[in-house]
This record gives C-alpha cells, structure tokens and sequence, in this order.
C-alpha cells in the first residue's frame, strides 16, 4: 500500500472515531441546558436528577471527544503537511480561532459544569451549561467552514514566490507537482473564506444530526428503563424532552438535508452524481431508492421512481441531472490537460471520479436512516399524543420502545455515513478542484511509519471504544440518583425546590 | 520594518501561547509524574482532584498553540510536524492515555483497575513532558533541513543525548512545578509528603538545568555567538536561577501561591531566553543553516496575520478573564465530594 492510501486510511479512522464523541457532547448540551432551563424554572427536584444524570454521560463522552480530538489538530501537519503549507494561510486561522473562541470557552465552564453543583449558584451553573454548549456548537461553526472551504473553496487567490517576491496567479491556474514547493493560496476576503458556497447549509446540517445524536440517546436510554420499569417519573420525563428534541432536530433535518442536497448539485455535480449513481444524463433523471453499482458496466441494479431526482434538484420534472460520463466538462478537461485528444478524454474523465460504489452506498445508508429516524419520531408523536407512549402494558408500546432501545445507533450510523459521502464524493481533491489528495501528503512520512502509528491508534482506540461502552452501560445500569442527592445539596440549591412543582 | 510588525507580533504570541503551556499543563503532567510516589488511594484521589476542574482547559493551549502556529507559521508547522512525525504519534497516545485514565480511574473500585489507570495515568504524563521536553531540544539543537524546508533527518537522530537531556530536564522542570502545585492544593499528611519533595525535585531541576547549559555551549555553537551579541540574555538566565531559589523560601514561609508564581516566572522566563537567543529563527537547521525557516519565509500574508491579529485581540482577554475565574473558583486545598474522580 502507498504512504498516500495510508494516510488516507489513518486520518478517516481517527476522524470517524472521534466524530463518535463530539455530536454526543453538543446534542447532550442542548439537553442539558433543557434540562437545567425547566429545572430552576419548575423548582421539580427530578429535573435536578435528570441534569445530574446526563452531565455524567456528558463528562465522559466530552472526556474522550477531547483527547481524541488533539489528534486531528496534529495530523494536518504530520500527515497532511504539503496540504498544510498549501492552505495554511487560509485553513490555519480557522483552527486558531476554533482553538481561541470555541474550546477554551467549552473546557473553562466545563470545570464549573462537572464540579461546580457546591461552588457556586444555581444561575451562575446554568449560565456554565449555557456557554459549555455554546462552545460545543462554536466548535463545529469553525471546523465545518474549514472544511467546507475544501469542498467550496472561495474567497482566495493562488501566489507563487519568484525572487523572494510573492507573485498573484490566474485564477484558472493549475496546480502540478513541480508547484507544491512554492504556490500557495493566500486569502482575499476572510468573510467570503467563511461564508463559502457551502458552509452554512452544511454547518446547519451538521448540527441538526449532533442535535439528533444527543436526543436519540436520551429516547434509548429512558426506553430502556421504561421497559424494564426502572426509575419510571425520571424515565417518562427524559422521555418527553427527548422525544420532543428528537422531533424537532429530525423534521428540521429533513428539511436541511434537502438544501445540502441542492447545494451539491450546483456546487459539486460529480459527488452528486456519484451519490445518486448517475452515470447517464438523461430527462427526467430517475431516482434509485436503493440497489448495486456495477462500476464496470457503469450502471446502478435497484428500484427507481422515474423524475424523482429531477424534481428533487431542480423542482422540475424534466430537467436532466448531469451523469458522469459528461463529468467534468471537456472544457475542464482540456484546461488541465493541454493537448488532448477527443479519444483520450473518456479514460482521463474517469481519474476525476470518486468511488462511484462506496459514495452511492454511504449516502444511501445515510438516507435510509434517516427516514428510519423520521418514522420512529412520528409514530413516538403519535402514541404519545394517543395516550400509549408510557402504557408499557400494551405489545405495540413495547415494540415502540425497543425500536427507541435501537434507536441510539441510527444518528451515528447517518453522521458516519453522512462525512464518509462528503469525503469521499470528494476525492480526488483534497480542496475541490484546486489540490489533489495524493499531492497533499507528507513528502518526508514513509508508509511504515504510518503503519506503525496506524497500529498503534487501532489499539489505542479499541481500548478507549470498549472502556467507554463499558463505563456507559455501567451509568446506565446504576441509573439516576434520586432523594439522597438533594440532601447534600447546598441551600443556594435547596430554595429552589418547591414542595408542589409548578406544572 | 513599519511600526508593527506582524511577524514579530506573531512570533511573541505564538511563544506566549506556548508559554501558556507549559506553565499550566506542565503542572498538571508534573503532578502525574508523581502520581505513583504517593500510594494511599485517598492520597492519590486528591492529586488527579486537584487537578480535575483544570486539567483539559490547559491542555488547550496547546491545541490553540498548535493551530496559531499552522496559520500563522505554516511552513513551521508542516516542516515540524511531518519531520517528528514518530514522536508526535507516541506524544499524542500518551496524552490520550492520561486523559483517559484521569476520567476513568476513580470510576470503579477494584484495585486491579485502579492501579491500571494509575500506572496509565503517570507513565503517561511521564512520556509526554519527556518528548515535550526532545522536541524542545531539537528545536533548540537545530535540525537537518532541505532546501525545500522538509526534514532530512531521521527518527533516532531525534533521540539524540542532547535532546534526551532537554527531555529529562523538562520532566523534572514539570514535577518541581507539580510539586509546588500540590503544595497548594493540599494539606495535612500529604502536604508533608509533598513538601519534602520540593527542595529535592528544585536540586535536580537545578542541577539537570545548569548541566543542560553547559552541554548547550558545547554542542550548539550558535548559542555562544548569539549570547555575545546579545548579553541581556545572560541576565535572564541568572534571573531564572535567582527565582528558582527563592521558592523554597517561600515554602519555608508557608507561602504556597507565591512559590507557584515563582515557578511560573522562571518557566517563563526560560521561555524568554529561548526566543530572544533563537529570534528571528522559528526552525534552526543544523548543520546547514541557509535552509533555516525564519519568521518571515515560514509565515503567512500579512493579511492573514492581521486577521488573526484582531481574532487574537478579542480571544486572548476574553480567554484570560474566564480562566482567572474558574482558577479563583476552585481555590484553596481540594477535598474529596461524591462528584470527585
């Protein structure tokens, strides 16, 4: 294997491990500020509980998106370093100001989160809740415009150093190997770098599934207690507040989706091709709900509903989506390949296609679990609404519940799915149509040295991934703590609690 | 030259935020360091406690010291970072590791886990102050560069004495801190544990240190000149030694805050040494310096610098104010409560 499929391989599972953590914390966030909100609203000592209990499973899972997060920081430049001298000017001051703005804030008032119930006031704690999720979400703010700058690059310009001078290039300059020692891209416009094409449906879309991550954990959890008639009050009540979140992050995100999906279309056709298996394009593009991509034959075995993609992208039933085989244009092709023959063009097109399969099926994993989410939601709705969400006595409410039990895995499955699409419908750019991949990598890391910090992750993080399930079920299984906790309490804390709960 | 240089401005805050580093996280690895000297659970529950609320807001400063550097020394950060790319793996598992260990260990009882995350908890910070310590070391050493500012260097030219010197030197730097941490932070028993650990770990450091000089002037010729040039850095040095001597003293008075700011000073201090003798260098390469990156061929535009600049001047304060507070929250000695590691 070469130094380039391995650093690939490194960065995707270090990343998609730690992308296990970080839409936990800033979902839980949300709930805990919920939580927190009703509690010193209401004075009802079991919200008390219930923030207590999830601050717990928050603390751990920030614990481990923390340390596993260090790690991306630092593989930009250990894997990725002519990438880094490429777009340091503009990709670095994202990072800072994540690193400035965002994490400082989220681990400061985390101290007063997890150990700050004796110290201070009750408002002074949930302003803490407050700025711990606000910094939770400020963090994707700036991670998601740096990458969104790499599927969307925009407000830049390319410079070359000749005689120690920085010298302005076209803007249809194209980047070769021989470059990479002195073209760099230097910002124009910082705002313009920030608000690219796609980083702010991409951001919404990002933070809906976080939201949906931090919401289907509290369903699951309190399901699982319902049906084992465990901690009932705590469990209809977190029941509620998830499902109300879960609700509203899920129909939001449905509607999100969609705006990401047209931004594709008009931003990056090929991975939008590629996602949908359109290797042909004709009027009224059909849909495929789901099938096989026969990448030799170029074509896609499964249902379709003829036109569906058609009004999806473009509300019109006729309009073709462009299929690969017209991707990317001639005219781009010819721009970057001076001097090519009609005839060659077929075979060159393909090496700017990502992999048709993997892209195909990540997003209609995505896809998939997603309206599994947005059919568990209503039908939760609707039981509740009939009065049969918490009647554990009723066949139909336990297999509801049991599908919540599951539900905790479908968010992580579409979050996973979701990057590994955007991610790899990339390719083969690092930064769309601007920096290959493979021009990307370290000169100087050899492909054993990867392979010996590739083994050692893999065996750092199984360890982590099984200890942090281990201690999860564990919280789990000891659950909430109820009347002693409120003992100890400080008085500040005390005065809150009213002998009949406002409803 | 105008009247603000950017690069200059850069250079002084990437240090600072460094320096911000190393003064917090270097007492909280310190104090893992020393984790396994005390061996009472109650004792070792009150050192990660001491730390608990704190811990991970200082490791940030080396996330946003690592990503200051990367825009705004981008060849610095790309030359640094692939060329210790082997020590920069083992640096990251190690912090991993004690990050970890210190949410994990306090969470069951059997002793088979606990010693586990112990063990974990202090060889990681160990591991990590030490290759702190080499990467320092081989910054300061100079490294083998090309022309086109890549490593050409290998893994164990890395390990190399003079480096591995600068590594142990950084391990007792930290435990001395540690120590003068956990002299506030405790009382009773294990303040006297502790107390008798500080006049021992200062005369290591302190000896480590002053053999860490010596080998400086032998081994890396530069320095000398640099020194003659720039005699004020002598005064930082004696500065330094000066401060480190009077924390003892003031433990002696029971003055716990005052010896930690003591520690303080002489970290920052030595930080201070080390840019004005290295300046305008960011990456020295030895043994051919032409190749060297600088604070101007290894920076970003001047655009980029400026916007960072006003990023900066509205984090930093913001930053600072609210890390003052939590500090002033959790002050005084620690004490076990039922939400404790």
């Amino acid at each position: 294997m070469t130094a380039e499929i391995l650093a690939r391989a490194q960065f995707a599972f270090t990343a998609a491990v730690h992308y296990l953590y970080p839409p936990l914390s800033i979902g839980l966030g949300v709930v805990l500020v919920l939580m927190e909100g009703l509690w010193l609203k209401t004075g009802n000592p079991l919200f008390h509980n219930m923030a207590r209990f999830w601050t717990r499973i928050f603390a751990l899972t920030f614990a481990i998106g923390v340390a596993t997060g260090i790690v991306m920081e630092f593989e930009f430049g250990t894997n990725w370093s002519t990438y880094s001298r490429f777009v340091g000017d503009i990709f670095g001051s994202a990072l800072a100001a994540e690193g400035i703005f965002a994490f400082f804030l989220e681990s400061g008032f985390l101290a007063l989160l997890l150990f700050g119930w004796n110290k201070v006031g009750p408002k002074l704690h949930f302003f803490a809740t407050c700025m711990v999720a606000f910094g939770a979400h400020f963090s994707a703010v700036w991670i998601v415009v740096a990458n969104s700058w790499m599927q969307t690059p925009a407000g830049f310009h390319l410079e070359t150093i000749i005689d120690g001078k920085p010298v302005v290039l076209p803007p249809d300059h194209v980047v070769t190997p021989a470059d990479l020692t002195s073209v760099r891209a230097v910002v124009d416009d910082f705002w313009v770098m920030v608000f690219n094409p796609s980083s702010m449906e991409r951001l919404t879309h990002v933070i809906l599934g976080a939201w949906m991550a931090g919401a289907f954990l509290v369903v699951s959890i309190s399901a699982f207690y319902l049906l084992r008639n465990r901690h009932r009050d705590f469990a209809r009540t977190s029941l509620k507040v998830g499902l109300a979140f879960a609700t509203v992050a899920t129909v939001l995100q449905m509607l999100s989706a969609d705006a990401t999906a047209k931004g594709v279309v008009n931003n990056q056709p090929i991975k939008l091709a590629a996602m949908e298996g359109v290797y042909e394009t004709r009027e009224a593009t059909p849909m495929t709900l789901f099938g096989y991509v026969d990448q030799k034959d170029e074509r896609v075995v499964g249902p379709k509903i003829p036109g569906l993609l058609s009004l999806l992208a473009f509300n019109s039933l006729t309009r073709p989506v462009t299929g690969l085989r017209d991707l990317p244009p001639s005219d781009f092709l010819t721009m970057r390949h001076p001097g090519i023959s009609a005839e060659e063009i077929p075979q060159i097109r393909k090496s700017y296609w990502p992999n048709v399969a993997a892209v195909f099926q990540f997003y209609h994993i995505m896809i998939i679990a997603g309206v599994a989410m947005l059919a568990l939601v209503v039908a939760g709705c609707f039981f509740w609404w009939r009065g049969w969400l918490f009647d554990t006595s009723r066949p139909l409410t336990r297999w509801l519940l049991g599908a919540f039990v599951l539900s905790v895995l479908g968010p992580q499955i579409a979050n996973q799915a979701g990057w590994f699409t955007a991610e790899m419908g990339r390719q083969p750019w690092i930064v769309y149509e601007l920096l290959k991949t493979s021009e990307g990598v370290s000169k100087v890391v050899t492909a054993n040295q990867i392979v010996a910090s590739l083994v050692l992750f893999g065996l750092v993080y199984a360890l982590l991934f099984v200890m942090f399930l281990f201690l999860l079920t564990r919280k789990i299984q000891h659950g909430p703590e109820s009347a002693e906790e409120s003992e100890e309490m400080p008085d500040s804390w005390k005065a809150l609690i009213r002998t009949t709960p406002r409803t | 030259m105008s009247f603000l240089d950017l690069n200059i401005v850069w250079y002084i805050l990437v240090g600072v935020l460094f320096t911000g580093y190393a003064m917090l996280d270097g007492f909280d690895l310190g104090v893992g360091a020393l984790h396994l000297f005390v061996r009472k659970d109650e004792h070792r529950r009150l050192l990660l406690n001491s730390i608990g609320p704190v811990w991970d807001g200082n490791e940030v400063w080396l996330v946003t010291g690592g990503g200051a550097l990367f825009a705004a020394f981008p060849e610095a950060y790309a030359t640094v970072f692939s060329g210790f790319y082997l020590p920069f793996m083992l640096l990251l598992c190690s912090l991993i590791f004690r990050a970890v260990a210190i949410e994990f260990r306090s969470k069951e009882h059997w002793t088979w886990w606990r010693q586990f995350w112990d063990v974990a908890f202090s060889t990681g910070s160990l591991v990590s102050s030490l290759l702190i310590g080499v990467a320092m070391g081989n910054i300061v050493r100079g490294i083998p560069l090309d022309a086109d500012h890549e490593f050409a260097g290998t893994f164990f030219g890395l390990l190399n004495p003079y480096a591995l010197l600068m590594g142990i030197t950084t391990v007792l730097l930290f435990a001395m801190h540690g120590a003068i941490y956990l002299a506030m932070k405790t009382d009773g028993e294990l303040l006297a544990i502790v107390t008798r650990w500080i006049p021992r770990l200062i005369g290591l450091f302190l000896a480590s240190y002053f053999l860490f000089n010596m080998y400086t002037l032998i081994e890396v010729p530069w320095v000398l000149e640099t020194v003659r040039a720039r005699p004020y850095v002598f005064f930082l040095v004696a500065a330094n030694v000066l401060i480190v001597l009077n924390i003892p003293r003031e433990i002696h008075r029971g003055r716990e805050f005052y010896a930690f700011l003591s520690s303080c000073t002489a970290m920052g201090l030595m930080m201070a040494t080390f840019g004005l003798t290295y300046f305008p260098n960011m990456v020295l390469s030895n043994p051919d310096p032409a190749n060297s990156l600088t604070i101007w061929n290894a920076a970003s535009t001047q655009k980029t610098l400026g916007i960072m600049l006003v990023i900066a001047l509205i984090g930093v304060p913001l930053v600072l104010s609210y890390t003052a507070c939590i500090y002033w929250v959790f002050r005084g000695k620690t004490t076990l409560t039922k939400h404790s590691y």
